[in-house]
């Protein structure tokens, strides 16, 4: 019955992030950038600009000339949640991958990490008090999201072991139409639930900051507006009318 | 005037306390009617303007990627929240970036995320109600489009591309500032923001001749409408008459003087700033920029030289190939922009700034200083917004920086830097930037000018600084207006080619 429920629930989660965040990449493919309007000083060069954001999305470049805590703790995080999610792929994977086998020792520290992370920002939102009045109600619970799916895992990790072979047959199962049963267990039910949860509201939620820095002009735009025309279709169209 | 006193400086570093509603208000007077017809706007607000405002900001999402994207991004972050002067100055938590980027992004929230239909106070959404159309009228002018929040952003958002768009669509409705929008239509009407007709303005270069021949003794022409003349100079029209604007003109002609290079003014054509940016109302950009490119085909000029302002050189730099063609590698079968490229010459960058050209010239050994001339002036620099974010200068990142610095050191001995968190790209805006520069935001502009006031205050303790030099006719206005208050002369700021000015030898090498 539950195996059921949660076989639906993850079939239907990774369907809306997929469809969803393509869709969202979609619209910003489409939407034009009239303008070159890159923060300067900016790169003259394209190979510029992939370095600019690569420093952006590895190194959160802009974010360390801000603001050093909201940086190391926004860093901290991020970092600790891609080890995660590294590690976890050995729940899909038969046999491991060699590399994903050889982060395992680092992915659970960064369970451990991420979860402090987590706890800082939203310590952050909570007693500072410019970040406390930008703050909406779901700035708040985005972080008890992930604040609730790091503990829950942690607990299954550290505390009460769950049965991780029969989770990892659910889950292979699963990508082969092959339903097996998931064992029981609540903390293992919240922590699923809450991740299908995450993987829903993805792309309708400020989540989307993640593709959204790939298309931003200020930061993917070559400064060489004197060097070569730009110019979107609307506004091309302005021209062939006078 | 007379009530309004400047901030006390803070002590640094600080965290900003927050004021909430310390500039709650009416903002700046709106357009009237007649003014906004001009321009194609509805007379005033109009009777379904909640409608038209949504469907307005529709429109403006399907045509600005940035608009969209910044409207989706943010996580508030809170990164720039320390980062605006005018925040820094009034303290209202409603000039943090993001929080005014946010008077948009909850209505965006509510009409155009699925989220926001369903639960609007879970993420903030609202309705676009009167008072939202009114706190949009005064807070989207409390922002000068400096893009300082830009530059600590992780995703790059950009809150002048928000306030641009707020503006868009309160002019749509009918609901616009009276300051910019006046001034566009003189420029559609005259030619320059001033309204200052061909003949004043002949009149006006004519004067100038006479005062730089009884100062200097030399022939320095200020000529206007030549046709065959090589360079065009498109400058603010403050340089033709406003101080210290007019010392950076008679610069520029010396330089032009010195160098053999022929060159005129257009008076059909005589404004380099360009509001139309202001609004962020793409056809009132493109249509003043297109008098610039008609007067460049008229007089069939070879350059096209801008003098210093700090938004008009953003403009120019980074729009007007886009806008007018003024600039190279148009597509072969882009007649519009290849009927203007063919005429340029492409040698040199078109549009250049005047302190690429003069440095150049410098490089080139073109010129010669006589640089004991400044010594009465202890120099430092404030990097104009604009300029400093949003466009470059010869050729390679961070030159925009460098020029108009290097042309300082080569025409004076005493030079110092401030505190480098305000300067470079970090720099702040002078407080009237962004179509703020009017007499009913004098209270904002004044609390806006804080932090560059502060570092100055520094530099003018520790050096004896008593020159800041500019290269914006906004930030030239801006600092004479509000530096007495703080207690500092007006005199105290002015034009890079002021120094230029004091500095070069005429009539030899």
């Amino acid at each position: 019955m539950m195996s059921t429920f949660f076989a639906i629930l993850f079939y239907f989660a990774s369907l809306v992030l997929v469809v969803g965040t393509l869709y969202r990449i979609s619209v910003y493919t489409r939407t034009p950038a009239p303008l070159k309007i890159p923060t300067t000083p900016a790169p003259t060069t394209g190979g510029g600009v992939v370095l600019r954001m690569m420093r952006e999305v590895f190194l959160f470049e802009s974010l360390f000339k801000a603001n050093l805590w909201t940086w190391g703790l926004g860093w901290l995080f991020h970092v600790s949640l891609l080890l995660v999610l590294l590690r976890h792929l050995r729940y899909f994977t038969e046999p491991v991958w060699s590399w994903v086998a050889m982060i395992q020792p680092f992915g659970m520290y960064a369970g451990i990490t991420m979860v402090l992370g987590v706890a800082g920002l939203w310590a952050r939102r909570l007693f500072v008090e410019r970040i406390r009045y930008i703050s909406t109600p779901s700035d708040h619970l985005m972080l008890a999201l992930f604040l609730a799916i790091g503990l829950s895992g942690l607990t299954m990790r550290f505390v009460v072991h769950g049965d991780v072979i029969a989770v990892k047959g659910f889950m292979l199962g699963l990508m082969h139409f092959d339903l097996q049963t998931l064992p029981s267990n609540i903390l293992l039910y919240l922590h699923l639930s809450l991740v299908a949860l995450l993987m829903m509201i993805f792309p309708i939620s400020k989540l989307l900051h993640a593709p959204g820095l790939f298309f931003s002009p200020s930061r993917n735009q070559v400064d060489n507006p004197r060097e070569k025309r730009h110019i979107a279709a609307w506004a091309k169209r302005m021209e062939s009318e006078n | 005037m007379a009530d309004i006193t400047a901030p006390a400086y803070r002590v640094i570093p600080i965290i900003p306390a927050l004021k909430p509603g310390a500039m709650e208000g009416k903002g700046p007077y709106v357009s009237g009617e007649k003014m906004n017809e001009d321009l194609g706007f509805p007379g005033k607000l109009v009777d379904d303007w909640h409608d038209k405002a949504i469907a307005k900001m529709g429109d403006l999402l399907g045509k600005y990627r940035s608009l969209k994207v910044y409207m989706d991004a943010c996580v508030h972050c809170g990164a720039c929240s320390d980062k605006c002067h005018y925040f820094i100055g009034t303290q209202d938590p409603k000039n943090m970036p993001v929080a005014r980027q946010d008077l948009m992004r909850s209505v965006y929230r509510r009409y155009f995320t699925l989220p926001g239909k369903l639960f609007p106070k879970l993420v903030g959404a609202r309705d676009l109600t009167r008072e939202v159309l009114d706190e949009w009228h005064n807070y989207y002018h409390q922002c000068s489009e400096c893009r300082r929040c830009s530059v600590f952003c992780p995703y790059g958002i950009d809150t002048a591309e928000v306030t641009m768009a707020a503006r868009d669509i309160l002019d749509s409705v009918g609901y616009g500032q009276k300051y910019d929008i006046e001034i566009i239509g003189k420029v559609h009407k005259i030619g320059n923001n001033l309204g200052l007709p061909a003949p004043a303005l002949i009149d006006t270069m004519e004067g100038l001749e006479e005062d730089v021949k009884e100062a200097t003794g030399i022939d320095v022409r200020f000529p206007v409408d030549v046709k065959g003349a090589e360079v065009l100079l498109i400058t603010p029209s403050a340089d033709f008459f406003a101080e210290p604007h007019i010392d950076s003109l008679i610069g520029y002609a010396k330089v032009f003087h010195a160098t053999g290079t022929s060159w005129t003014l257009s008076s059909m054509s005589s404004e380099a700033a360009n509001f139309g940016m202001f609004i962020g109302n793409y056809e009132q950009l493109r249509k003043v920029a297109l008098r610039i490119r008609q007067a460049a085909l008229d007089l069939g000029v070879k350059r096209i030289v801008v003098g210093e302002c700090g938004h008009a050189w953003r403009v120019a730099y980074s729009f007007w190939n886009t806008l007018s063609g003024v600039g190279e590698g148009a597509d072969p079968d882009d007649k519009f922009a290849q009927m203007l490229q063919k005429q340029l010459d492409h040698r040199y960058r078109q549009p250049t700034h005047i302190c690429e050209f003069t440095w150049d010239m410098i490089g080139q050994g073109a010129l010669s200083f006589d640089k004991e001339a400044n010594d009465k002036h202890i120099i430092t620099f404030h990097d104009s917004c604009n300029v400093a974010r949003g466009s470059s200068m010869g050729g390679y990142p961070g030159g925009q920086f460098d020029i108009p610095r290097n042309i300082i050191k080569s025409v004076a001995n005493h030079f110092y830097e401030m505190d480098p968190s305000t300067t470079h790209e970090k720099t702040f805006c002078c407080g009237g930037g962004g179509g703020l520069l009017t007499d009913d935001l004098m209270d904002l502009r004044v609390k806006g000018a804080l932090p560059r006031m502060e570092v100055l205050k520094q530099v003018s303790d520790e050096h004896g600084v008593n020159f800041m030099a500019v290269i914006c006719a906004i930030c030239k206005t801006q600092f004479s207006k509000v530096m007495p208050i703080y207690g500092f002369d007006r005199r105290m700021v002015g034009g890079v080619h002021q120094l230029v000015s004091n500095a070069i030898k005429l009539g030899e090498k």
